[in-house]
């Protein structure tokens, strides 16, 4: 029993992260009906906003002590972060708390760069074929990737939680198991309720609000809606800079899990595509679902009892892709795809 | 046979044999004269030819095609090291896996198409690139990647007695064997293993000619402009896009078969989704959907890999260093980041320009400036002149869709 349950705790998080991005990839294939291959590297640049974010607060002013000495006879160096010069207190904390902050960092910046990538490159290619849509896409993920590459170099930077969430708890002892049965980490958790905060409300924005109806209208009929005077495009560039907020966030507070580097926007858009698929083109509801239950099934197949079952073979780096292929086969629309989707 | 042989395909064919066989004598004042790099081009040649095959002609974009080259070349190494040194049993055996490994893939990913088809093939590629790195390290020696030993048993092969490893060997010519000869004070490296891997692209290509001719390639060219149409009118089109699949999955194996040849080493990265990325993009560049493109494309994306990747900031600076101070400094800060190790931004650069404004690649950039420079001739000479030369290479008839545009229809 606990060991299921630290199992859906293990996938909850890349769970999270997948139906993240998974969903900030099918708001812009619902609404704009592209195919954006460059969404990975939405999320690695929300990561290297942390990075630029914690460098930016890492400014220090040098001073000399005039007291002490280092261990090799000069006058000690003094270094304090002119943040916490300006702000005392208030600067150590926020300088603790960088990722949060980060985020604030991160909204107008993914902002810009998705309405940027709307207007200046997505706009052309509505009319165009699904496959020119991929390859530019896949050209400007070559193109942002290599070059925060040669701006941060190739090497991951790692950035810290913040003190208060480093370690783990004890999650057994809250649903009263016994002590020391479910320890997590507690930043994935962190991660977990941030993630669903953000799913939520994007749900209840789409839901409840008079911008979010005119959307899913969009999305429904696009030309019907243009015709009752409506400008779609521009509510549809705003959801597209929507889905890069939400894609950045989600790799802003994926940092202190792992550490960035240039190449983890490719490595999880690939695995988000098959998410994508096996949700259902289309469908916000399929993408979370199926995101957080790849999440899940990877880490129970990481479990040594799965690879004692299948004879020493470990299928966790495979799994998400042969359920993908199994469910294609199965209900080629995805778990929830509508009718209708990709296949006019 | 050669009744349906065209006047226009017998003279690109030639013209191709000769271009590829003076290759040394071509390549050598570009810089790009020696035998590693133009092994790679016609290796890599042979590749893009057989991918075109599948997206040229049926549009169906596969994005797992690295999983046939890795595949091929995992076959070729283990021939190697069981049977014999000579490459014979290792190329066919390996176009002979990759043929079987594209026959399972193709018969489940060919069941969707459009998107969907895309990522089928992704996840296949990317679960073969996972498996080859950890559940089948057995057989693909892991990260280490799988080469040749001292210790291969090679039954066919008499006892290696020597304290070197064999190098592959095609009747007693050994791969790297290269004969330097000077001309015009350049060195002409004519090597063995480039004039193998010519020969068998010559091969391909022409293969290819004839694919594109026949009427199967008349089908799957249909299946391009529109498979509802094709399916009603009582074709059943999935054998033909099973078979142009399987192909094209052979001419991966192939070139991975030939790639161990020259240099006995195959690693799982030859598998990463990244790789397939590489073969769409010099199909693209070049053409898709017609004949010469995808060798033009994947000499052009290698050259540029080998002569931009060696270009460091000092060379740049030496280019400038005409100018003032100031000005050298400023341009060689702009264009560094560009080259050297950064010229992955510059290729994906050019290779959105080319999607943008050139779907139809770099020969439907030089049809366009045929038709152009014909148009102004015309206008000159104010006569009529209707018929004129189709330009060479190019394959497509006005009449038909650009090449490129892709159909994404559900069957």
């Amino acid at each position: 029993m606990d060991a299921i349950l630290l199992q859906v705790l293990n996938g909850l998080d890349k769970g999270s992260a997948y139906a993240l991005i998974a969903l900030g990839l099918t708001l812009i294939f619902g609404t704009l009906g592209v195919v954006n291959f460059a969404h990975g590297a939405l999320f690695m640049i929300g990561a290297f906003c942390t990075v630029t974010f914690n460098n930016l607060l890492s400014f220090e002013r040098v001073t000399l002590s005039a007291t002490e000495l280092s261990p090799w006879g000069t006058p000690l160096e003094i270094h304090v972060p002119y943040v916490e010069l300006w702000f005392g207190d208030f600067g150590a904390t926020m300088i603790d708390y960088s990722v949060f902050w980060s985020l604030l960092f991160a909204i107008p910046v993914m902002l810009l760069i998705g309405i940027v990538m709307e207007r200046g490159l997505i706009k052309h290619f509505y009319k165009r074929p699904h496959a020119d849509q991929i390859l530019v896409t896949f050209g400007l993920a070559i193109v942002l990737q290599e070059v925060i590459k040669s701006v941060y170099g190739a090497n991951p930077i790692p950035q810290p939680a913040p003190a208060a969430f480093v370690g783990s708890i004890d999650v057994g002892v809250w649903i009263g198991m016994a002590e020391n049965s479910v320890i997590y980490p507690i930043w994935r958790l962190v991660y977990f309720l941030f993630a669903g905060v953000i799913i939520g409300g994007i749900f209840a924005f789409l839901r409840y609000t008079t911008f979010g109806m005119v959307v899913r209208a969009g999305m429904a009929d696009r030309e019907t809606v243009g015709l009752l005077g409506i400008d779609i495009d521009k509510r549809f560039t705003a959801m597209f800079g929507l889905a890069a907020v939400v894609t950045g966030m989600a790799g802003v507070m994926y940092t202190p899990i792992l550490s960035p580097n240039y190449h983890m926007g490719m490595d999880f858009l690939v695995l988000c595509f098959v998410v994508v698929v096996v949700g259902g083109m289309g469908s916000l509801t399929g993408a979370v679902a199926a995101g957080f239950l790849l999440g899940i099934l990877q880490s129970f197949a990481s479990m040594p009892e799965v690879k004692d079952f299948l004879f020493g073979f470990s299928i966790d780096q495979v799994i998400i892709y042969l359920v993908a292929v199994i469910i294609l086969l199965i209900r080629p629309r995805g778990l929830m795809g509508r009718k209708g989707v990709m296949e006019t | 046979m050669l009744k349906t042989f065209r006047t226009s395909d017998r003279t690109l064919m030639v013209l191709f044999t000769i271009f590829v066989l003076a290759a040394p004598l071509i390549m050598a004042p570009l810089g790009a004269g020696y035998p590693d790099l133009m092994q790679r081009f016609a290796i890599y040649g042979i590749f893009a030819i057989g991918f075109n095959i599948l997206f040229g002609l049926t549009g169906y974009l596969s994005f797992g095609h690295a999983a046939f080259l890795g595949v091929g070349s995992y076959s070729a190494v283990w021939m190697l090291k069981l049977l014999s040194i000579n490459i014979v049993p290792a190329i066919i055996f390996a176009v002979v896996v990759s043929g079987l490994f594209a026959l399972l893939i193709g018969f489940i990913s060919l069941r969707r198409s459009g998107i969907y088809f895309s990522i089928l093939t992704l996840a296949f590629a990317q679960m073969s690139y996972n498996l080859a790195y950890s559940v089948l390290t057995p057989i693909t020696n892991g990260e280490t990647g799988l080469q040749l030993d001292l210790t291969d048993p090679r039954i066919l092969d008499t006892v290696n007695e020597t304290s070197q490893v064999a190098s592959p060997s095609f009747l007693g010519l050994e791969m790297g064997d290269t004969a330097v000869v000077q001309f015009l004070g350049m060195d002409l490296q004519f090597n063995v293993g480039f004039y193998i891997s010519a020969l068998i692209l010559i091969g391909m290509f022409y293969l290819s000619l004839r694919i594109f001719r026949s009427p199967f390639g008349m089908i799957l060219r249909a299946v391009k402009s529109n498979q509802t149409r094709l399916n009603y009118t009582g074709f059943n089109s999935r054998p033909y896009t099973l078979t142009a699949f399987v192909i094209s999955g052979m001419y991966a194996g192939l070139a991975g078969a030939l790639l161990v040849c020259m240099d006995p080493l195959a690693g799982a990265d030859r598998m990463q989704w990244t790789a397939s990325g590489e073969v769409v993009l010099m199909t693209i560049m070049g053409g898709a959907g017609t004949l010469i493109g995808p060798v033009l494309g994947a000499g052009i994306i290698k050259y540029f890999e080998n002569i931009f990747s060696r270009i460091n900031e000092s060379v740049v600076e030496g280019w400038f260093s005409a100018l003032p101070d100031g000005v050298t400094d400023f341009l060689t800060a702009v264009v560094s980041p560009f080259l050297g190790s950064g010229w992955h931004i510059s290729l994906g650069l050019i290779f959105m320009l080319v999607v943008i404004f050139l779907p139809g690649g770099l020969v439907e950039g030089a049809s366009r400036i045929m038709n152009l420079v014909r148009r102004l001739s015309q206008t000159r000479k104010t006569t009529s002149s209707p018929s004129v030369a189709r330009p060479l290479g190019d394959d497509e008839s006005p009449e038909e869709p650009p090449p490129g545009s892709v159909n994404t229809r559900e069957s």
